[in-house]
């Protein structure tokens, strides 16, 4: 169980959130430009890292709002919180 | 074997005797006993029956890891398994059984399995019970069922049972020496100290030794230390509760057994158990060390047990087990327990496995006279009911045989030390890794690769096994965390203790499994590593012959360390023996990884209160009060209990079912709809939202219109659908289905967030807000025209439209839409006037008959219309062209969600399922949902399989059963005009029923009904 800070209401527990996936994949602005291959990559394939991801929770029960995380898989250490709209920030090489 | 209550040791108040039953017999002990102190004193030494091979088994150990002496406590509401009697404290009343022997401990048929135990080895019952599979169901009960350990309860545990969050910035877990040493500097320093300790006495090791601490009892310590910490405010201390689960981010589960020491009489009022869910800044672990056994021939007799755990029954609970103790031993510490049995009256022996000892240990055996013998192994203990004696030989130079005729001593326990295991599984299950230590022979944390980062340690939990370093080290480490969270540690004063020299695991020969007459394995004496799963060391070798040579595998193969123990005392052996087996150092053929939890936690705690009514929320509509008195039958949608059917007076579900489906279409009939998913959506970009998340088109939908959408996954796939009605030119009134609505809502939110963040568009679930009945049926309108001043004409209010007026006297929105396909109105009023208008159109549609129909006539009706139910004709892998709703998807619109998935490869492919109607060619048989749809070439598996049917009832409209498919090129075998193939339906019983493929529409094909 993690401690999660939420870049809206601050550090809570991870009972509070949910996690969905790889953050970052934007949906295609012209899905119809995209060839079979193109698009289902979009829609299947993630990264599944050992080590640094930088991935999406959502603060369920608290504030619903989205953000995104950068979490070491390996050893479970969260190094950042951030919003939606901000870039990836710089964190420990793993 | 006679063991005595001594008159002056231990921490017992003999002022208050208390009465037990074991096994139906009455006994005595003391206030301050366990069970298994209480049962020593009385003689009782035969406790229990092994798991495989059915053998007699006594206490083993004087705590948590005890793995023999397993009892069944109390019976009845109250009654719990695989209690170890080492860590049930006596009270008055106590009722305790044997397990896993029948008809009693002593005459056990079970037994026999001893005998024969050569056809018994690891992995037996893989092998032998394997052929034929299909008998695996039968053997299995018969195995479970003769292998059981105790009997669960099979009524409801009356008690009740607690969860509680505690945050703290120092978790101390252990209250010994080094745990209370800790919390005393780090309490200093102003931080929030938790301290816990598993037993109900702090002091932990100290409790069973004969310490001075400033040449005081090292009670007066403990009980000063106790005091200091119960004063000051920032202290919490939790004795009675294990920590038996460290997770990540220093998240750590306690449980806090709170009247499980009263027994059933204790007051109900307060928690039976509390699981405290702990999270710390940081974590010192003073968890202590558990003795590690020598493994010898017959090793497993009751009578055998740890040399600690004798020095605790003589020291802590006053009891001198025997009068002829041998103890067997490869290091210093168990001649502490000679020392101390000696002075209580005991002839001791002392069977040394080294050639050497010390010249300061060999002075002491000397001042006490203790008589030892070096290079000595026990090579097979006599057992008739109790040990009788033991016989002994020399060892030859590396341990591995005897080299001299045994010696037969007269012996009734025999107490052996084969080192100390420091105790770190709370370490290992977060992730902190361990190493070989060779100076210790033991696993020490490996520091260099932890996942645990803020877990420290003190004591002999690290291997500092002498008080003096418990104490030092507690220190050190206490003010040492409390530092880390921020907190100043300058200045704080160190108490000088002195204490006694003592007899300390050191000076270790490394060698556990000890040889007798006969080769290891090879012959009637057997050596047991592992005492609560039956485990030899046979065994560990068998696994190494077969390849399960990965301490992963030889876990599972012999099952060592699986059972309720968790393996504490035998881990460590079964590691040494394989790595003796495979020539490597033992260092090199790594540790299986500790899980939680530490020690077995009840389904109580675990629960707490989240049972019974408290189990799940239970939604109901405002209407509710009227179904209950009406006898509604419920069904479960999500958290909502719906009304699932209406019986009058003797009928059954299919006789209900058909009358209130005849009714509502001869009729009016009458739903409570409040469950519907409803979310209202605002904001000028609201309807670019409904453009991206329906397939059909929003844009031009008039003001006050209604209008029916699905919604795809990005996948293609159909995920709910509803109806969705435009309040103003920016205000959307959206409706989904009942167990969709969350989801949904939750989707809106995470597009509205994370792709479209510049739209302006607000949703609000108002699911709650709205009460909602559905009245359809021809008389639906007359109905409701008794109810409103409004017109109600198709003209003014034609079908797909939305009025807002007012309704039995309150406002309300009636929504001119059917999923019946009967002329309907879904009146949605303030959720606090539901009833009200519920009762009111109640009493306004007697003259018509009104009849309430529940969820199962909705089903059927919308079935004789073929209107699919998302999650029941649907499955997550069905498009709108599978689902035969093309009709519904916008051909212009440039983009929606799910659209491009629609023309992939796959999705577009011939050989699909698709849903169609299926007829059975007996008109009275209900084909069973589920069902495979199969050619006709095979009457019995395997058979082609082509689909499977998804909705099917028996329609009282069309006089005849009905049913929906997914049918692989359904749609391809209608538009051939091939509507009559036959094809089958494979039944249950190994029959098949013929079916005909449709049109999925069986009733009012043309539609004309809704739109009267």
């Amino acid at each position: 169980m993690y401690m999660i800070n939420c870049p809206w209401c601050g550090t809570r527990d991870q009972a509070e959130f949910v996690a969905h996936g790889e953050a970052h994949i934007a949906r295609p602005e012209q899905p119809d430009a995209l060839t079979d291959e193109a698009w289902g990559d979009y829609i299947f394939f993630r990264d599944n890292p050992k080590g640094l991801h930088f991935e999406r929770w959502v603060h369920t029960h608290g504030c619903r709002r989205w953000f995104n995380v950068a979490r070491n898989t390996a050893n479970y250490e969260i190094y950042a919180s951030y919003k939606p709209d901000e870039a990836k920030p710089e964190v420990p090489q793993t | 074997m006679s063991a005595t209550r001594t008159s002056n040791t231990g921490q017992l108040n003999r002022q208050q005797p208390l009465s037990f039953q074991f096994n139906g017999q009455p006994y005595t002990g003391f206030e301050g006993d366990t069970l298994a102190s209480a049962l020593l004193a009385n003689n009782v030494f035969l406790i229990a029956r092994s798991f495989k091979y059915h053998r007699p088994r006594g206490v083993f150990s004087a705590g948590s890891e005890e793995p023999s002496a397993l009892v069944q406590l109390e019976t009845g509401a109250h009654t719990l398994p695989n209690c170890p009697a080492t860590e049930i404290e006596l009270y008055d009343g106590l009722i305790a059984h044997s397990q896993n022997c029948w008809p009693s401990v002593k005459y056990d048929i079970g037994a026999v399995n001893n005998v024969l135990s050569r056809l018994f080895p690891a992995g037996f019952y893989y092998k032998t019970f394997m052929w034929p599979k299909a008998l695996w169901m039968k053997y299995e009960h018969v195995i479970r069922h003769s292998a059981g350990l105790g009997k669960s309860p099979t009524v409801a545990d009356p008690t009740n049972y607690d969860h509680q969050h505690l945050y703290c910035d120092v978790l101390i877990v252990g209250g010994g020496s080094a745990g209370l040493s800790a919390a005393l500097a780090a309490a200093k320093t102003g931080a929030e100290i938790l301290l816990i300790n598993d037993q109900a006495e702090w002091g932990g090791a100290l409790l069973s030794d004969t310490q001075t601490i400033n040449d005081a009892p090292a009670l007066d310590w403990i009980n000063h230390a106790i005091h200091t910490l119960t004063e000051m405010p920032n202290v919490r201390l939790l004795a009675r509760t294990t920590v038996t689960g460290y997770y990540h981010h220093n998240y750590l589960i306690a449980n806090q057994r709170i009247t499980n020491h009263l027994g059933p009489t204790a007051p109900t009022d307060i928690p039976r158990e509390r699981l405290w869910k702990v999270r710390a800044r940081k974590v010192v672990l003073a968890t202590g060390a558990i003795e590690r056994p020598l493994v010898f021939a017959e090793n497993d007799r009751p009578g055998v047990m740890l040399a600690g755990a004798v020095r605790s029954f003589l020291n802590r609970y006053g009891v001198l087990l025997g009068q002829n103790i041998v103890i067997l031993t490869n290091n210093d510490s168990a001649y502490a327990l000679g020392i101390d049995a000696l002075a209580a009256g005991a002839n001791v022996t002392v069977l040394d496995t080294r050639t050497d000892i010390s010249d300061d240990l060999l002075a002491l055996t000397t001042q006490h006279a203790l008589s030892i013998q070096l290079n000595s192994t026990i090579i097979d203990v006599k057992y008739k009911g109790t040990i009788q004696s033991v016989d002994v030989a020399k060892l030859n130079q590396d341990g591995s045989d005897i080299v001299s005729k045994p010696e037969t001593i007269p012996a009734d326990i025999v107490a052996c030390s084969g080192g100390w295991t420091p105790t770190l599984h709370l370490y290992s299950q977060a992730g902190g890794k361990l190493k070989f230590d060779p100076d210790t022979h033991s696993y020490l944390p490996d520091e260099a690769q932890t996942l645990a980062p803020d877990a420290q340690f003190a004591g002999s939990c690290i291997g500092a096994f002498a008080l003096e370093d418990c104490l030092a080290q507690g220190h050190a480490t206490g003010l040492n965390a409390a530092e880390q969270c921020g907190f100043k540690t300058d200045g704080i004063k160190v108490d000088a203790l002195n204490t006694a020299s003592q007899l300390v695991c050191n000076e270790l020969r490394p060698l556990w499994v000890l040889p007798c007459a006969h080769p290891i394995g090879n012959g009637p004496k057997k050596h047991f590593h592992e005492l609560h799963n039956d485990s030899t060391i046979a065994d560990i070798a068998l696994a190494e012959r077969e390849n399960f040579i990965s301490v992963e595998h030889l876990k599972r193969y012999t099952t060592t360390g699986m059972g309720t123990d968790q393996g504490k005392t035998s881990n460590v052996n079964a590691l040494n023996v394989m790595a003796a087996l495979r020539n490597k150092p033992v260092g090199e053929i790594g540790t299986t990884t500790f899980r939680p939890p530490f020690t077995p936690l009840t389904f109580g705690a675990i629960v707490g209160q989240n049972c019974g009514d408290l189990f799940l929320q239970k939604r109901t509509s405002p209407m509710e009060p009227w179904h209950q008195v009406r006898g509604a039958q419920y069904e479960d949608v999500g958290d909502w209990k719906r009304p699932r059917y209406f019986p009058r007076s003797g009928e059954n579900m299919d006789e209900a079912v058909q009358r209130e489906c005849k009714a509502t279409r001869d009729s009016v009939g009458i739903l409570d709809a409040t469950t519907l998913g409803k979310i209202d959506i605002q904001g000028k970009d609201a309807a670019k939202l409904l453009n991206m998340v329906y397939t059909n088109a929003w844009s031009k939908l008039g003001v006050n219109r209604c209008r029916y959408g699905i919604m795809l996954n990005e996948h293609g796939m159909i995920i709910d659908d509803g109806v969705t009605t435009r309040l103003s030119e920016n205000h959307f009134h959206m409706t989904t289905t009942t167990g969709g609505a969350a989801r949904i809502f939750n989707w809106l939110e995470e597009l509205l967030q994370t792709e479209y963040p510049n739209w302006e568009v607000y949703c609000t679930s108002v699911t709650e807000q709205w009460a909602v009945m559905a009245i359809n049926g021809p008389k639906a309108r007359d109905l409701l025209a008794k109810l409103t001043d409004a017109d109600l004409s198709n003209e003014s209010f034609p079908f797909m439209a939305m009025l807002e007026t007012e309704v039995a006297g309150v406002p309300a929105r009636i929504y001119r839409i059917s999923f019946t396909g009967e002329l309907a109105f879904e009146i949605n009023v303030p959720a606090r006037y539901g009833l009200h208008v519920w009762e009111a159109v109640m009493a306004a549609g007697e003259q018509y008959n009104i009849c309430p129909y529940g969820t199962e006539t909705m089903h059927v009706l919308r079935a004789e219309k073929g209107f699919i139910i998302v999650g029941q004709d649907t499955d997550g892998s069905v498009t709108p062209d599978d689902a035969d709703m093309n009709w519904i998807v916008s051909k212009v619109k440039k983009d929606f969600i799910g659209k491009r998935s629609l023309s992939r490869s796959h999705t577009a492919q011939a050989g699909r399922k698709q849903l169609v109607g299926l007829l059975a060619e007996d008109p009275s048989f209900v084909l069973p949902e589920g069902a495979h749809i199969v050619d006709g070439t095979n009457t019995a598996p395997p058979m082609k399989m082509l689909g499977h049917v998804t909705s099917s009832y028996f329609s009282p409209n069309t006089g005849h059963s009905i049913a929906m498919a997914m049918l692989k090129d359904g749609h391809k075998i209608m538009a051939k005009g091939q509507m009559g193939k036959s094809l089958y339906v494979a039944l249950m019983d190994g029959s098949r029923q013929k079916v005909t493929v449709t049109g999925s529409v069986f009733f009012d094909k043309e539609g004309v009904r809704s739109r009267g």
